[in-house]
């Protein structure tokens, strides 16, 4: 069995490409999709330890994990529809309502 | 010797059988799917009473083959506007999603090449919901207004009735108890009973929900040759579209065989706890040897010695598989006789899947197309509503008998009532509501028309 | 041996197509490059015999979620080619933050590896083949001690669900 540093480590840069993509990106979707990414390595990490420690409450975690990231996608989507339908972009530089 | 060689060597040595169930899967899959387009022309033509194709091959067995070559042989064209990349992906992906969800399917007691996962069912449906992933991509790439068309109807399509399947594999998993394909199949035979009487409505609503999610007729949408060419497969041509077709044709194998895995009793015979039955056993050996033998009279009378010469074959290799029946039965402690319990297994399995496929076929004959505001509405108004009900029910059956002590065929009998009663109230309701709702269309649109 | 094999595999894939993922002009593109980063991760799963969560993460994350992220792309046509990066001050933020994020866990971790004992406590696993039914836990942990988070988990995605129906439905003018 490896030791779990590499499941870190793996964690690890997932979460920093997330973090990278979040900050970058000017497509809204994909700043969505980056987001997903970073719970994603969250889930990676739970699991580990979950398998190392022997307790299966970090699957549950997870689990927990995916469902919040299912229902984030749906709202956040649905708030991109809508802004799509009213403003016809969906790119985050552009989303200045509140600057005027 | 080779360390690396050694390990290699050791671990076919280990895994051979699911090595092997794996590499037959790949191969012998587009074979079965070719001769399912085959059995389906047949269909097609038997019902207004036409022979269907004739000219390959004695009664046009040998067409598949022909079909498969000329599709390798034509011309592989891309749109000029296609993403390549995606393009090239698509259809590889929903092949394999079809092809590795295959993986978990039990054809026997001995045939399954991922045998001791944990969560067997759940892999096989999991999997292959990502065929549509495939589809919906193919659709984007090709830069087509039809296919992006199919592509956006396929994926509304499949999320809304993948719920249904799920919510009505979870009443026959209620009653199995398990995940694991083997132990379900076990389990319906500790029961003495096909999960299929047990939950007649989660059968059915299953049976629905499986034809939506391979877009077979009456669901075609995504692929409706009169409204959007074809659909998502309007720009592929040649090897790309066989491979959408074979995702097409696995994936019908693949819901088949989930159905008849959790509802009808897998690769056990019917009634397989009755005694007096038991001459059933003996239905494969007789069915391959008259094949056989019908093989062996027809031979001599080909035209052409080709085709005499198949049928020999096909008539040398079923008396062989029926010599093992025969034969192998008494030996129970020989590696043959596990050769013959997968064999027999693997016959009714796949008698059970081809009945089912069978039902797909005439619903596709005998039904028109239905519009896509009445998908929706059947889908989400009408079939989920109906499957979670299903799930109360089959749940509160399970807790009468466990519980209460009832009889589980009054127990069933009573929940099965009173879940159609709530299809009848659904119906109603439904019914009054797109009254309703088309009083309301037509009153916009007159609002609409006076705006204007 | 397998299972190192199996991880570095699935790991570099994973690695690998997020960073294609965050790089790519085409939404569609990135799309399916977190698809193969969550495939690869649900691969990771099951090489930690996590069986039920492999399934979970390939129905819900990527038959779901992600089918969910590609109907929308292709609603919300985008079509133009975009200029990536806000501007170059945000490259410079990003790599900033990522670099003290970075260095500071993987010190962190690369120290608790160091001095087994002062870091992280981590016990030896149990061998594989002497784990509990995988989804039988699970279910078991879910529905007795995490039985409340549950349902506010299921409120929640009501909520959600709910939420963007209204937030997507296309608004009509009040009579």
């Amino acid at each position: 069995m490896m030791p779990i540093g590499h499941y870190l480590f793996l964690s690890l840069a997932l979460f920093l490409i997330g973090v990278i993509g979040v900050i970058t990106r000017r497509n809204v979707i994909i700043v969505l999709m980056s987001i997903e990414l970073i719970l994603n390595a969250v889930n990676i990490n739970l699991v580990a330890f979950s398998r190392y420690f022997g307790d299966v409450a970090g699957q549950v975690f997870a689990l927990f994990i995916i469902a919040d990231a299912a229902a984030e996608a749906a709202v956040g989507l649905g708030i991109i529809i809508a802004f799509f339908h009213n403003r016809e972009t969906v790119l985050a530089d552009e989303m200045d309502l509140l600057k005027w | 010797m080779n360390p690396t060689l050694h390990s290699i060597l050791a671990f076919v040595q280990t895994w051979w059988v699911e090595l092997l169930c794996a590499v037959l899967i790949v191969l012998v899959v587009p074979l079965i799917a070719g001769y399912l387009a085959l059995v389906e022309r047949k269909v097609m033509a038997d019902m207004p009473a036409r022979l269907g194709p004739m000219r390959v091959g004695p009664p046009g067995l040998l067409q598949p083959i022909a079909d498969a070559l000329k599709l390798l042989i034509k011309e592989d064209s891309i749109p000029d506007n296609a993403d390549r990349f995606i393009f090239w992906l698509a259809p590889v992906l929903s092949v394999t999603a079809a092809l590795t969800s295959m993986g978990a399917v039990a054809f026997g007691p001995w045939f399954q090449a991922a045998r001791d996962i944990n969560i067997g069912l759940l892999f096989v449906v999991g999997v292959s919901s990502l065929g549509p992933i495939g589809i919906v991509l193919g659709g984007w790439a090709s830069n087509n207004h039809y296919s992006i068309i199919g592509a956006l109807r396929s994926t509304a399509q499949l999320i809304s009735y993948e719920t249904t399947a799920g919510f009505a594999l979870v009443s026959g998993l209620l009653l199995a108890g398990t995940l694991n394909v083997r132990a379900i199949v076990e389990a319906q035979r500790t029961d003495h009973a096909w999960y299929i009487f047990l939950a007649p409505v989660g059968f059915s609503t299953y049976l629905i929900a499986s034809i939506a999610e391979t877009n077979r007729a009456p669901f075609d949408l995504p692929a409706a040759a009169s409204e959007l060419v074809a659909g998502y497969m309007t720009e592929y041509s040649g090897f790309r579209w066989s491979l959408y077709f074979l995702a097409e044709y696995a994936n019908m194998i693949v819901v088949a065989s989930v159905g008849t895995t959790l509802f009808l009793g897998g690769w056990l015979r019917p009634f397989p706890n009755v005694h007096w039955l038991g001459w059933l056993d003996a239905a494969p050996t007789l069915l391959l040897a008259a094949v056989g033998a019908y093989c062996v009279f027809r031979a001599g009378k080909q035209p052409a010695r080709l085709q005499s010469l198949v049928m020999w074959a096909v008539a040398f290799s079923s008396f062989v598989v029926s010599a093992i029946f025969v034969f192998a039965s008494p030996f129970s402690h020989l590696p043959l006789a596990k050769m013959h319990d997968g064999l027999y297994g693997a016959f009714w399995f796949l008698l059970k899947v081809s009945a089912y496929i069978y039902i797909f076929m005439w619903l596709r004959f005998a039904l028109p197309r239905f519009r896509f505001e009445q998908l929706m509405r059947l889908g989400w108004h009408i079939l989920i509503p109906l499957a979670l009900v299903n799930v109360v029910g089959v749940a509160i059956a399970l807790a009468l008998h466990s519980e209460f002590s009832w009889n589980r065929w009054l127990a069933t009998f009573f929940t099965t009532l009173a879940t159609l009663g709530a299809a009848m109230m659904l119906l109603r309701w439904n019914d009054k509501y797109s009254a309703a709702a088309a009083l309301l269309a037509d009153s916009s649109i007159a609002e609409d028309l006076h705006a204007g | 041996m397998l299972d190192s094999v199996i991880f570095y595999f699935f790991a570099g894939i994973a690695v690998i197509s997020a960073a294609l993922m965050v790089t790519r002009r085409n939404a569609i593109h990135s799309a399916v490059f977190l698809i193969t980063t969550l495939l690869a991760t649900a691969g990771i799963f099951l090489q930690l015999r996590a069986e039920f969560l492999f399934i979970a993460q390939i129905i819900l994350y990527v038959g779901g979620i992600m089918v969910l992220f590609i109907f929308v792309i292709m609603l919300v046509r985008l079509d133009v080619p975009l200029p990536q990066i806000r501007s170059g001050l945000q490259k410079w933020i990003a790599l900033f933050v990522a670099l003290t994020v970075g260095v500071e866990a993987g010190v962190v971790i690369f120290l608790a590896r160091k001095a087994p004992g002062q870091g992280l406590l981590i016990p030896n696993p149990a061998p594989a083949d002497k784990l509990p039914p995988n989804t039988e836990e699970l279910a078991n942990s879910l529905f007795r001690s995490y039985l409340l988070p549950f349902e506010i988990a299921s409120v929640l995605l009501l909520v959600a669900m709910v939420g963007a129906v209204v937030m997507a439905k296309k608004r009509t003018e009040a009579p």
